[in-house]
């Protein structure tokens, strides 16, 4: 499988699941894992461009696909992909557990609509848990995000 | 999180996939995963053999036959809600689909796995019932079509037999007016009871251990709802009434 665009070695263990490839096998950390049965969306990465659940996956199951963490959004030192510089411009986040997980859902949604609606928003946002935010600065972050989009 | 151990198998062609449910004792089918490896990474479920049907991109069409849509085993409900096939024939079948879990989680999913889990509160099986739907069942032994009416067995139990793969599911196009509606304790979750409607026909969707048919006049008649902590029965059963009135003055 190609993860951030490098090809990886397939995993050995099929019962390993997709999210624990990503953080044990790969050290990639940044997929945070909370409920780890699909309901929390911590562990939302891109699988050929669309948001899916790592959790909900066999990492043997990724393999010949492409998978996208938070790591590969923007490379060390690089600006911010527009998602992450809405969620830090709007306050989007106050401890930050779930915000790999917003960031990649919304990464997704904003493909599908470019030109969200506030209703778009709440939907598209639904399958993500925040317990500090009230996701009022989520909201917003969205927006600017689908602003900075546009910008780029 | 850890999964029990199985043994993984990666079929690349239908037949292959059918050998090995013929073949294999306690094997389990794995399309979108999405009800399958929750049940896998609390242990609720043990197969000793997954069969994951993922390498059978033939499985993902949908398209229009016998005055309704049919899709593969490995539609996903994503491009089954986005189809503009599906919206012109079956617009139930893509509200329906719009309630089901979050988009992350129907990305995954997919239409043929929801009705062959069989989860009691889960929309699409009720929407296969009220709309008269079925599925077919394909193995080495043969073809044979399942009508929703004979599908549905009990929780999480269907007329499946073991060495059946579920290839496709038939939704025809609704004869009158439909509607679904259904109340959750927060978008997205499984449904605390929900009815589907089409012209005169209501089916429930969590409140008994399989998707029922029930008289419009009187929907609540014979029910006997469980309770849990999110609904007592007497809530479920106040539910039905509500939303029933609500679908039949769509």
């Amino acid at each position: 499988m190609k993860v951030n665009g490098v090809n990886r070695p397939a995993p050995v263990d099929p019962r390993r699941l997709l999210s624990d490839h990503l953080r044990h096998d790969l050290g990639l950390t940044g997929t945070h894992v909370g409920c780890e049965h699909g309901v929390c969306g911590c562990c939302t990465v891109l699988l050929d461009g669309a948001p899916v659940r790592s959790c909900l996956m066999l990492a043997v199951q990724a393999e010949g696909h492409e998978v996208t963490t938070i790591e590969g959004l923007a490379a060390p030192g690089a600006p911010l992909h527009p998602v992450q510089q809405a969620f830090h411009e709007c306050h989007g986040l106050q401890c930050g557990f779930c915000t790999p997980g917003f960031v990649m859902s919304v990464v997704g949604f904003l493909e599908e609509n470019p030109n969200p609606s506030p209703e778009q928003i709440d939907e598209g946002i639904s399958g993500n848990l925040c317990r500090c935010t009230g996701y009022a600065s989520i909201r917003r972050a969205v927006h600017r995000a689908a602003e900075l989009s546009h910008k780029k | 999180m850890k999964p029990p151990p199985f043994k993984y198998h990666g079929p690349t062609s239908i037949d292959d996939a059918c050998d090995l449910l013929s073949s294999l004792e306690d094997a389990k089918v794995l399309a979108g995963g999405q009800s399958l490896v929750p049940l896998l990474n609390f242990r609720l479920a043990r197969p000793a053999h997954i069969v994951d049907i993922n390498r059978l991109p033939e499985l993902a069409r949908i398209y229009e036959r016998d005055g309704g849509v049919a899709m593969g085993a490995l539609a996903r409900q994503a491009a089954v809600e986005d189809s503009d096939l599906v919206a012109r024939i079956c617009p139930l079948l893509t509200k329906a689909i719009g309630l089901v879990a979050h988009r992350v989680i129907r990305n995954r999913g997919t239409v043929c796995g929801s009705l062959a889990h069989a989860d009691p509160a889960s929309e699409l099986p009720a929407a296969l019932l009220a709309l008269g739907g079925h599925v077919i069942a394909l193995s080495t032994r043969g073809q044979r079509v399942i009508p929703a009416a004979e599908l549905f067995k009990g929780v999480f139990e269907t007329a499946l037999a073991p060495d059946e793969l579920l290839v496709e599911a038939w939704f025809p196009a609704p004869s009158g007016v439909f509607a679904i509606a259904e109340e959750s304790r927060r978008h997205g979750d499984f449904a605390l009871a929900g009815v589907v409607r089409v012209a005169d026909r209501l089916a429930l969707f969590g409140v008994a251990p399989t998707p029922v048919l029930v008289d419009a006049r009187d929907p609540t008649r014979g029910l006997k709802p469980s309770g849990d902590l999110e609904a007592t029965p007497e809530f479920r059963l106040h539910l039905v009434k509500v939303l029933a009135k609500r679908v039949l003055a769509a």
